[in-house]
């Protein structure tokens, strides 16, 4: 985990862009998000609604329907570029080597299909011809993974609970032992109890397949639960990746400070931190840095030159002018340095 | 590269900050401009121009030809058109720029009373049905219970039977038949489409938030029938409308060239049927036939074209990105 | 007149549910008892996941549906036994900030309609220029100013500002009591607290009394008086929220706590839930404590009869469930069978 040089990535992305149309004008929805992921981590993206991150899974799979389009930048998965593989290509790509668990995936199932064939689907579509023989047995093998009882086999999904459900979506993301998971707000509708039933059956599937994983959200206390690196994305653009740790303990970029402020803890009352949301046209964004208008330490600098994205250490990054890379793998706060000199 | 001062910080002038300083350039790629909206679409306005000059014909017409020639038959009989010959050798004067019909009527004034007429009676018959229609779905859908089901059950009755079949008929049995009437046997069969959609929004519309908040502000059940839900239907209706009114513009088409329209009033449909009953196609007389025809051609096109672009309007995916 | 603003007696309500293969009782509400006082104004949380009940219980209170069975009392009065005029001085009284927070708008109108709406059927004042004022003033407590909202259309603001709105609305009407029905589910997360922040002030410089109706132990944890924990239908642990949430109880509120997401990636949840299958699909146990397929705390005794509330400590710290029978009971239950 510490060693993140040693690593290879298995997906990389390289500064996607992805403009929605409307009549006055394009929407940067994804403005040029550069990462990389690597073999065997999970990767987390947050931010608040409005930032992109579910536009930017869209991106990456090639899902991105008019009005909004790819508008430039690469997606490498395992040495091919997806950005411009033609359709029929991509099919082989898609849930072979990288599966989508999406928003609301428990509302995404066949209401009138039996969970057995939803899963043959999936196996079918997109793998050679397998014997039926096969298939079944892969069933079975996929919903014990995920912890369910093999009598879901034969239901429908409305006899189903909602964690059952979800559970389901995972297993049909993995049925073909994909190289990339990407799971978008994959627990946001479940109670409590149940998204931590979830939550594990995640966390034990991606260690027993060595997947490496995407997982888009809000709730920072998952995150701290799930994941391995976060990336934070506001208005379109990445502010900050950092390990989780070093994350949670000291988030560099004003915005991540913000981010884990805002989280209620269980264990004390403090005072609430009040923010307001995105403030700026998504259409016209603001020149410099795109934080500026919410910024509680703007310079006269960010308003005119957009920070560059720093990399401290291969893997962890941030953009933001309050910080300079010191060139060893640490940065330095050049307000520490304005006072010191 | 420079440097520059904003403020009081150096700063490293660069392309960067070129493009930054620089306002963003209008994008004039043909796609969207400023006047853009969805309203604009090519389809509709294409449509609507279409209908509109067909309508212009009729109110324009009145004013500079003389419409009493496509009742009175004092016109020379069975002339062509101008710059054509008819089969006697007459050839089209400007005085009848269309050429006149058999019974001596001019076919330029027959075109200018008849295609409003067609018109309106589709128009009216939507109305009317709409009216109908949006009454006893709301009805149903607000009240529910017995009277949503009794509504329900005769709606989709009503739908399944042929209309046209049935106008045939009834029209047929009745020996006078003036545009009146016409638009109100129309409107008979246009009510069960709006009804469906109205009580189907109204029950969506009963069940939201919205409702709930008025009914926790004290808004009494007339107030949130007419104030909150009312006011949300308006689009649903008017599209209803546009396809209804195209649906009767057509039936009554259809009835007016079975022979079965209005006599007395001279309609576009109408005219097509005298032409043919009066072997026109036989005697080569093709302006009498023809030109009613190919106005009516338009008149459909227009109207189809009006129903795809309000599609595309309601229907953002439909847009085509080229638009 | 009585002490207690708001209380719930014994309110129970059962739907029915016809689906292939007869009609199914669904117990949403069982026998539950509530008292708000009218001093202090507090913060009642009613936390529970879905199927606990909480949803229903902001229906009846509201007046938009019947219990089956119990009362409901508002300063003394049953609302259920409400005439109209009765009820429009409920109304005035007890108001309500929904979750979604766009569907509670009318598109077809802008923000200025919600408030109209609410001055001219509580007749809260009589010229233009008075209504503008309340308006403004009722924004501003909420943090907004009439000039950047009023005139918007509610797809042009974000969900926070729609919600501060909301409460802005029932604020204006001043109320007793206001329902929360999940008001920051729906909200991201960074905005939440200014949401949470206008509950607090309103209880706090209007001594306006709120019941948070929520999912969410965290926010609860932050702005909460007295918490009650719902599952199924019943109450299954109650008390100051602090307390209850620093020390659960009932082996369902222990279960909730530990299960809640801890942000620090070094705490992380202790061993693995299995969910007995059965339980997923919402228990028909008729008879007993509710929690019995997944308790691992289960014995006979809790399957011949639901426990009543015991007393954990002296002031107002309940759980309902056998472990405690050598405490006192602290409200009996009267079961309907």
């Amino acid at each position: 985990m510490e060693h993140t040089s040693e690593r290879l990535p298995v997906l990389k992305v390289r500064d996607l862009k992805v403009y929605y149309e409307t009549p006055r004008g394009d929407v940067l929805a994804v403005d040029g998000i550069t990462f990389d992921l690597y073999q065997g981590e999970t990767l987390g993206l947050v931010g608040e609604s409005g930032c992109g991150k579910s536009t930017a899974a869209m991106g990456i799979l090639q899902l991105v329907n008019p009005p909004g389009r790819i508008a430039g930048g690469q997606v490498i998965l395992d040495g091919q570029n997806l950005l411009g593989m033609s359709d029929e290509a991509l099919r082989h790509v898609r849930w072979a080597k990288l599966a989508l668990i999406p928003q609301g995936a428990m509302n995404s199932l066949n209401p009138t299909m039996r969970v057995r064939d939803q899963i043959r689907d999936v196996i079918v579509a997109h793998q050679r011809k397998q014997s039926g023989r096969n298939v079944q047995t892969r069933i079975f093998e996929l919903l014990t993974m995920v912890g369910l009882p093999s009598r879901v086999y034969d239901l429908f999904p409305h006899e189903l609970s909602g964690g059952m459900k979800q559970r389901v979506c995972i297993a049909m993301a993995i049925a073909l032992n994909p190289m990339v998971i990407i799971a978008d707000e994959s627990t946001s509708a479940l109670d409590v109890v149940v998204q931590r039933v979830v939550a594990q059956t995640m966390l034990k599937v991606k260690q027993a397949l060595g997947v490496s994983m995407i997982m888009i959200g809000h709730d920072m206390g998952l995150m701290a639960q799930m994941v391995d690196r976060i990336a934070v994305m506001y208005a379109g653009k990445i502010v900050e990746i950092a390990p989780v740790r070093e994350f949670f303990a000291a988030p560099k970029h004003p915005y991540s400070q913000l981010l884990i402020e805002s989280v209620p803890s269980l264990k004390e009352r403090k005072p609430l931190k009040i923010t307001e949301g995105i403030t700026h046209d998504p259409r016209n964004p603001p020149p410099g840095c795109i934080f500026q208008l919410r910024c509680p330490f703007v310079m006269d600098k960010c308003r005119v030159v957009a920070p560059p994205v720093q990399e401290v250490t291969p893997g962890q990054l941030v953009a933001c002018h309050l910080y300079e890379n010191s060139g060893d793998g640490s940065l330095i706060d050049v307000r520490d340095a304005a006072r010191n000199s | 590269m420079a440097t520059t001062k904003v403020g009081d910080v150096p700063v490293e002038t660069t392309l960067e900050v070129a493009k930054v300083a620089m306002p963003r350039s209008p994008r004039l790629m043909g796609r969207f401009n400023r006047w853009d909206t969805p309203w604009l679409n090519s389809k509709l306005l294409a449509g609507v121009a279409i209908i509109a000059a067909i309508l212009l014909i009729g109110i324009i017409g009145r004013m500079v030809w003389n419409t009493d020639l496509a009742f009175t038959a004092k016109s020379p009989l069975n002339l062509p058109p101008v710059g054509f010959v008819n089969s006697r050798q007459q050839e089209g004067t400007w005085a009848h720029p269309l050429g006149t019909e058999n019974s001596g009527r001019d076919m330029l004034a027959l075109l200018i009373v008849g295609a409003p007429n067609s018109f309106m009676v589709g128009v009216v018959a939507a109305a009317i049905g709409m009216s109908i229609g949006t009454f006893l779905g709301f009805s149903a859908g607000f009240i529910g219970g017995k009277l949503d089901d009794v509504i329900r059950i005769v709606s989709d009755v009503t739908i399944t039977i042929p209309a046209l079949m049935v106008l045939i008929v009834i029209q047929s049995l009745l020996r006078q038949v003036e545009l009146s009437t016409m638009a109100l046997l129309i409107a008979l069969f246009a009510w069960p489409s709006p009804t469906r959609l109205i009580r189907a929004q109204v029950l969506t519309m009963r069940e939201s938030g919205y409702v709930q908040m008025a009914k926790l502000s004290g808004a009494s059940t007339f107030a949130i029938m007419f104030k909150e839900i009312m006011p949300n239907l308006t689009p649903y209706l008017f599209a209803s409308f546009i396809g209804n009114a195209t649906g009767a513009i057509l039936t009554a088409v259809g009835l007016e060239t079975l022979g079965l329209g209005p006599q007395r009033v001279p309609t576009l449909g109408g005219t097509i049927y005298d032409a043919i009953s009066a072997a026109a196609l036989l005697r080569n007389m093709w302006w009498w036939w023809g030109i009613p025809t190919v106005l009516l051609a338009f008149m459909f096109i227009g109207l189809l074209l009006i129903n795809l672009g309000f599609d595309e309007i309601a229907n953002p995916r439909l847009r085509q990105s080229s638009q | 007149m009585s002490e207690m603003l708001l209380e719930i007696r014994n309110a129970s309500k059962i739907y029915k549910q016809r689906a292939a293969g007869g009609t199914r009782e669904v117990v949403a509400l069982q026998d539950f008892n509530l008292s708000i006082p009218k001093n202090p104004a507090s913060i009642i949380t009613i936390a529970g996941e879905s199927g606990s009940g909480k949803t229903t219980l902001a229906q009846v209170i509201l007046g938009f549906t019947r219990l089956t069975s119990g009362q409901i009392l508002f300063d003394g009065q049953d609302v259920s036994t409400s005439d109209a005029k009765q009820m429009k001085d409920y109304r005035r009284q007890v108001q309500a900030v929904f979750q979604d927070p766009f569907g509670v708008y009318n598109p077809f109108y802008r923000v200025q309609h919600v408030f109209d709406t609410v001055i001219n059927n509580f007749r809260l004042s009589t010229s233009r220029a008075k209504s503008r004022e309340f308006i403004e003033d009722a924004l501003n407590v909420v943090g907004l100013y009439g000039d950047d909202v009023l005139r918007k259309y509610p797809h042009q603001l974000s969900g926070g500002q729609r919600q501060r709105i909301m409460m802005a609305r029932a604020y204006m009407i001043k109320p007793k009591l206001i329902v929360a029905d999940e008001p920051v589910s729906m909200v991201d997360a960074s905005l939440r607290a200014s949401i949470l922040d206008v509950m607090m002030r309103l209880k706090q410089e209007s001594g306006i009394s709120f019941l948070y109706i929520t999912h969410d132990l965290s926010t609860a944890y932050q702005i909460g008086d007295q918490i009650y924990i719902l599952y199924q239908g019943s109450v299954a642990e109650k008390g100051s929220t602090i307390k209850v949430i620093d020390e659960p109880r009932h082996p369902y509120v222990q279960l909730l706590v530990d299960s809640v997401p801890v942000p620090d990636p070094d705490i992380k949840w202790e061993g693995e839930i299995v969910l007995p299958p059965e339980e997923e699909m919402r228990s028909s146990v008729h008879s007993g404590c509710r929690f019995y397929p997944r308790c691992p705390h289960r014995m006979d005794r809790c399957l011949e009869a639901q426990p009543p509330l015991y007393k954990i400590d002296a002031v107002d710290h309940q759980a309902a469930c056998y472990l405690y029978d050598q405490n006192e009971v602290a409200a009996k239950a009267v079961y309907s069978s």
